[in-house]
C-alpha cells in the first residue's frame, strides 16, 4: 500500500496549474454527494490503450467485472488490451492471506496462455488494505518467468481518478520508460526525421489516425503515444524523443515533467480538436524542434490542409452557424473545444470550469468574451436549468450527462472517452459537424416535446 | 443432475460475473423514490453506474460513501453516517440502502451499528427508510446480492402480521410477486398483463418495469428513482391471497415473507417455456377461482405451433450458455424442452438451483471457460451478455444476447422472455440464429470425369456477373 506520504508526492505536481491553489481538483470526496472514479479507474484508463500488454486487475470482481471492455480506444494490430484479466478475489484469499499466492500464479497464466511482452498488475483496494507486498511479488515473477512484470499500486481509495492517471504515469516513468532503445532513425532524402511522443492521447475511436498521416509527412516519427495504440516496446523508448506533445489534458503531465527532469526532452501543450488547434499543434512541433526546414513545411501543410477542410465545412456551416451551445467537459479540455465550436460560427454561452485551471479560465475569458459564462456546479439539476436560462440549442459534455440531457429532451453530444466518434485532426471536424447537425437537426425533438392531441383537445 | 466444477484456475480471464453490489443495486432502483448508496470507494459506485447506464440508457441514482486512505485503514462508520445523512437532507428519498464492498467488508465495517448511530443522530429522518445490506464482491455474483438485497428490505420494513394486523386474503384481489434480476422490465409488464386477465392486482417486489422501463416523464429531473415499488405499499403486503416467488434466487425472500405474514407463496423457478407457462397459469386460475382466459389459450397454442415449427433448427443444437444461475436454469429448461443438447454451461456462484439443472457439467467461471468448452464440444449457438459477443466470434457462432449488460444491443433490457409470448417469441429468435447454418451442409463433390467445364471460370463470380 501507498504511504500517506507516496500520495502526497503524487498530488503535488509543480508542472499543474492547481498547485498554486488552495482548492484542488484533488479535493477529498464527500460520503453520499460524490460522482467520479477513483484512483484505479483513472489508472486503468490511462494505460489500458498499450494494445499488446496483459493488464491484469489483483482483486475482487467489482474492480474489472463492471470495467473490463468498456473503452472506445483502438488499437491497430494486437488486440489483448480487450481480454480482461483479474484475480477475483475470494472470500477465502482474503481471511486466509491467499491473495498473493494467487497473483503470483495468475501472472504465469497470463504469460503462459497468452506470451504478452509485458504483464502489468493493477493493484485494487482489498490487497493494498491487507498489505499484499504486489512490487515484491512482480519482481519475482519478472524474474521467474522472464517477462517485464510492471506494478502499478493503483487502489482505489487512494484518490481519484485524476491521481490513478498519475500514478499510471509514474509506472511508466519509473519502470519502462527507458529500458530499451529505438530503432535506428529512418533517413529522408530531403529533410531530417525527428523523433516525438504523444502524452495523453488516447486514439478514441481511432481519431488519432486522422492526425498521424500529418505527423508523417512532416517527417516525425512517434517513439509512442501513451497510450492510445501504442505497444510495450514503445513506450520504453520514450526517453529518446527531442519533445513531447501533453495532447489536451494534463493528467499525465507529471510523465512530461520527469522526462524533462531526466532526459531533459521539451514538452508543449496542445490539442487536436478544432482547426486553429490543430494548426498550432503542428507549428508548435515545428518551433520545438528548431529546424527552419521544417516550419516552412509545416506552415504548407497547414494552408493545404486549413484550405481544404474549410472547403468542405462549407455547406455544414450555414446549418449550424448561430446555434447556442453548453458545453460541460468539467474538464481542461473546455478551451479547446470552444474554439473547435467557434470555427464553425457556433456560440458557446457557457462552459464548465470545475476543474479548469485559472490559465485556462484565462484562455476561455479570451476565446469567449469577460461575461462568458463559467460553470462550477456540474450537477444534472444546475446543468438542466442553465440549458432553460440561456436557451440553449445543444448540450456538449461527457457520457455520463447523456441521459440527463435526453430525459429533459435536450439535444446532446457526448465527448468523452467512450464515445464511438473521432473528432481529432482536420478531419475530425467533419466528424463533429456530422453528429452536432445530426441531433439538433433531428425532427424527433419535436415529437417527444408535444403534448399528446389529447391533453390540448379540450380547446377544440 | 449436474456435476458442479469449480474454479480451478488462478487467473479469471474475461469475467462473466458482476458484483453482488451491482445486483443489491439494481434490486433498490426497482422500489419508488429510492436511492442505493455503495459503502465502498468512489470507483465502485462509478463503475456500477457506468454498468448500469450502458444496460438501461437511463440516468441511474447511486452514490458512494467515499473511502479514502485514512477511512479505509482507520475506519469508516463516519462516511456511512455522514452519506446517510447527506443524500436524506439533499434528495429526501423514501428509501436509502446501503451496499456494502469488499473493501468495507475486509475493513470491518458494522453497518447495522452505523445504522443505529445515524437514527439516534438525526431523528429528523426517521421518516425514511434505511436498509443495510452486507453484499462483500469477494463472494456472490449479481443474483445473490439482488437476492440479499430483496431479503433485508423485506425483513427490515416488512411488519409482522401480529404487528401490522394484517391478514391474508383480506385483499382478495391482491397477489405479491418476487421477481428475480432475470426477469427484465419487458418480463414484468408481460406477467402484469398475465396476472391481470385472472382479475388480480399484482404488486412486484422490486419492481423495475416502473422505474426502469425507459419512459419519459414530466420532470426533467430526479436525483432518485421515478416509479417502482412504492414503500408505502409493503405494508399491504401481508393482506394479499397469495405470493408468487419467480426465480429460485428468492427462495429465501418469499420463505421470510411467508413466515412474517401467513400469506401462501407459490415458488417457480422461471417462466420460460410451455411447463413453466402451464404451472403459472394453473394457479392463477385457482388462486383467482376463474377459468383461464380465451387469450391465454391461443396464446398457448401459439407457443405448441412455435415449438413445432422450430424443433427442426433447435433439435439436437448444440448450445453454449454462459449466465447467473436463475437465468441457465431457465434457459437450461426452455432447450431441454425442444431436445437442445447444452454442451457448455458456465455461471457465476454456486446456488442449490444450479442441482436442478439437466446437464453434465456446470462450471463456475468465466468466457474463457466458456470459449474452451464451446470449442471442445462443438457449440453451435451461444448464449450470453454482450461481453460474451467476443467469445461467439471468435468461435464462428451465432450468440443470442441475455443477461447483464447490454450494452450492444438497444432495448435489450425490455426485451420479453417470459409467458407463452416471450418464450414463442425466444424459439423464434434462436431458431432464426441458426436457420442457415447450424446444420452441417453437404460438401461439393465435382465428379472425376464430369463434363461440366463450369467449376474451374465461374468459382469467383458473384451473382450480378451471369
Amino acid at each position: 500500500m501507498k504511504s500517506n506520504k507516496d500520495i502526497a508526492e503524487l498530488l503535488d505536481e509543480p508542472a499543474c496549474e492547481h498547485n498554486k491553489k488552495e482548492k484542488s481538483g484533488c479535493a477529498k470526496p464527500k460520503p453520499g454527494s460524490t460522482a467520479g472514479g477513483c484512483a484505479f479507474d483513472g489508472a486503468q484508463i490511462a494505460l489500458l490503450p498499450i494494445a499488446d500488454v496483459a493488464h491484469l486487475v489483483h482483486g475482487s470482481i467489482a474492480c474489472a467485472g463492471s470495467s473490463w471492455d468498456n473503452r472506445g480506444t483502438r488499437s491497430s494490430g494486437s488486440q489483448l488490451y480487450q481480454i480482461g484479466m483479474t484475480t477475483d478475489l475470494t472470500e477465502q484469499d482474503v481471511i486466509m492471506g491467499r491473495s498473493e499466492k494467487r497473483l503470483f500464479h495468475s501472472i504465469k497464466q497470463a504469460i503462459d496462455s497468452y506470451n504478452p511482452p509485458a504483464v502489468f498488475v493493477y493493484n485494487t483496494c482489498i490487497p493494498a488494505l491487507i498489505g499484499d507486498d504486489i512490487n515484491a511479488i512482480c519482481k519475482s515473477a519478472e524474474e521467474r518467468y522472464n517477462v517485464p512484470v510492471i506494478p502499478i499500486d493503483c487502489a482505489g481509495f487512494y484518490g481519484t481518478k485524476n491521481l490513478g492517471n498519475r500514478i499510471a504515469g509514474d509506472a511508466m516513468v519509473n519502470h519502462v520508460i527507458g529500458t530499451r532503445e529505438p530503432e535506428p532513425q529512418p533517413q529522408h532524402p530531403n529533410y531530417k526525421i525527428h523523433d516525438v511522443n504523444l502524452i495523453g492521447e488516447y486514439n478514441i475511436a481511432g481519431e488519432f489516425w486522422q492526425v498521424l498521416p500529418l505527423l508523417d509527412e512532416m517527417g516525425l516519427r512517434v517513439l509512442c503515444t501513451l497510450s492510445g495504440d501504442a505497444r510495450f516496446h514503445e513506450v520504453q523508448t520514450m526517453h529518446r524523443a527531442e519533445v513531447n506533445m501533453m495532447v489536451c489534458s494534463k493528467a499525465m503531465v507529471n510523465v512530461a515533467r520527469k522526462l524533462q527532469k531526466e532526459y531533459g526532452t521539451p514538452w508543449f501543450e496542445g490539442s487536436f480538436y478544432g482547426i486553429s488547434d490543430t494548426s498550432q499543434a503542428l507549428r508548435d512541433f515545428a518551433k520545438n524542434l528548431n529546424d527552419a526546414d521544417l516550419v516552412e513545411r509545416t506552415e504548407k501543410i497547414i494552408t493545404r490542409e486549413e484550405a481544404r477542410i474549410q472547403a468542405a465545412l462549407e455547406p455544414w456551416k450555414a446549418r449550424l452557424k448561430g446555434k447556442r451551445v453548453l458545453l460541460f467537459t468539467g474538464g481542461v479540455k473546455s478551451w479547446s473545444v470552444i474554439s473547435a465550436l467557434q470555427d464553425l460560427g457556433m456560440v458557446v454561452v457557457a462552459t464548465g470550469t470545475k476543474k479548469s485551471t485559472e490559465e485556462d479560465k484565462a484562455r476561455i475569458r479570451e476565446l469567449m468574451g469577460e461575461e462568458a459564462m463559467m460553470i462550477e456546479d456540474g450537477s444534472p439539476k444546475a446543468l438542466l436549468k442553465c440549458v432553460r436560462d440561456y436557451n440553449v440549442d445543444i448540450l456538449i459534455a461527457g457520457g455520463r450527462n447523456m441521459y440527463t440531457a435526453l430525459k429533459a429532451k435536450i439535444p446532446f453530444l457526448d465527448i468523452n472517452q467512450e464515445r464511438e466518434f473521432g473528432y481529432e485532426g482536420y478531419q475530425g471536424m467533419l466528424e463533429l459537424v456530422r453528429q452536432l447537425s445530426l441531433t439538433t437537426e433531428s425532427p424527433v425533438w419535436e415529437a417527444v416535446r408535444a403534448p399528446a392531441p389529447w391533453k390540448t383537445a379540450k380547446e377544440i | 443432475m449436474a456435476e458442479i466444477i469449480k474454479r480451478n484456475k488462478a487467473l479469471s480471464v474475461n469475467p462473466l460475473k458482476a458484483s453482488q453490489p451491482v445486483g443489491g443495486t439494481l434490486a433498490t432502483l426497482g422500489f419508488d423514490r429510492a436511492m442505493p448508496m455503495l459503502h465502498g470507494s468512489q470507483g465502485c459506485t462509478a463503475f456500477a453506474k457506468v454498468f448500469f447506464v450502458r444496460h438501461f440508457r437511463e440516468p441511474i441514482p447511486l452514490q458512494t460513501t467515499a473511502m479514502d486512505q485514512s477511512s479505509s485503514v482507520m475506519g469508516a462508520d463516519e462516511n456511512v453516517i455522514e452519506g446517510i445523512r447527506a443524500i436524506a437532507e439533499k434528495s429526501n428519498p423514501a428509501l436509502i440502502v446501503v451496499l456494502t464492498t469488499g473493501l468495507a467488508e475486509t475493513q470491518g465495517a458494522d453497518v447495522h451499528r452505523n445504522l443505529k448511530e445515524f437514527r439516534e443522530t438525526y431523528p429528523q429522518f426517521d421518516h425514511i427508510a434505511v436498509v443495510m445490506v452486507n453484499t462483500p464482491d469477494f463472494t456472490g455474483c449479481v443474483e445473490t446480492g439482488y437476492a440479499a438485497t430483496v431479503y433485508e428490505i423485506i425483513k427490515a420494513l416488512l411488519p409482522n402480521a401480529a404487528e401490522a394486523g394484517t391478514k391474508p386474503n383480506k385483499r382478495p384481489r391482491q397477489v405479491n410477486v418476487l421477481v428475480s434480476p432475470m426477469l427484465t422490465s419487458g418480463d414484468l409488464e408481460a406477467l402484469r398483463g398475465t396476472i391481470e386477465q385472472f382479475n388480480l392486482r399484482p404488486v412486484f417486489v422490486p419492481d423495475i418495469s416502473d422505474s426502469l422501463d425507459g419512459s419519459l416523464t414530466e420532470d426533467d429531473f430526479s436525483p432518485v428513482t421515478i416509479g417502482g415499488t412504492p414503500i408505502s405499499e409493503l405494508k399491504t403486503l401481508g393482506d394479499a391471497t397469495a405470493t408468487l416467488v419467480i426465480g429460485a434466487s428468492l427462495q429465501k425472500s418469499g420463505e421470510l415473507l411467508h413466515e412474517k405474514t401467513g400469506v401462501p407463496t407459490y415458488q417457480f423457478d422461471h417462466l420460460y417455456g410451455l411447463q413453466a407457462n402451464d404451472d403459472l397459469i394453473l394457479t392463477l386460475a385457482n388462486i383467482s377461482q376463474q377459468p383461464v382466459p380465451e387469450r391465454i389459450e391461443r396464446q398457448r397454442s401459439q407457443l405448441q405451433d412455435a415449438m413445432l415449427d422450430t424443433h427442426f433448427m433447435l433439435g439436437q443444437l448444440r448450445v453454449a450458455i454462459a449466465a447467473d444461475p436463475d437465468q441457465l436454469n431457465a434457459f437450461s429448461h426452455l432447450l431441454a424442452g425442444m431436445g437442445a443438447e447444452i454442451v457448455a454451461a458456465v455461471t457465476t456462484a454456486h446456488t442449490p438451483v444450479l442441482a436442478n439443472i439437466s446437464v453434465k457439467q456446470i462450471k463456475i467461471g468465466d468466457l474463457e471457460d466458456l470459449e474452451l468448452l464451446a470449442k471442445e464440444h462443438k457449440a453451435q449457438l451461444l448464449i450470453g451478455n454482450s461481453h460474451a459477443v467476443a467469445s461467439a466470434e471468435r468461435l464462428g457462432i451465432p450468440i443470442l444476447r441475455a443477461g447483464f449488460p447490454l450494452y450492444d444491443l438497444i432495448g435489450g433490457y425490455q426485451k420479453t422472455w417470459v409467458g407463452y409470448r416471450g418464450s414463442r417469441q425466444a424459439l423464434f429468435d434462436l431458431a432464426n440464429l441458426v436457420i442457415n447454418f447450424a446444420h452441417e451442409e453437404i460438401e461439393v463433390y465435382h465428379s472425376i470425369y464430369s463434363q461440366k467445364f463450369d467449376a474451374a471460370q465461374h468459382h469467383a463470380c458473384s451473382p450480378s456477373c451471369h
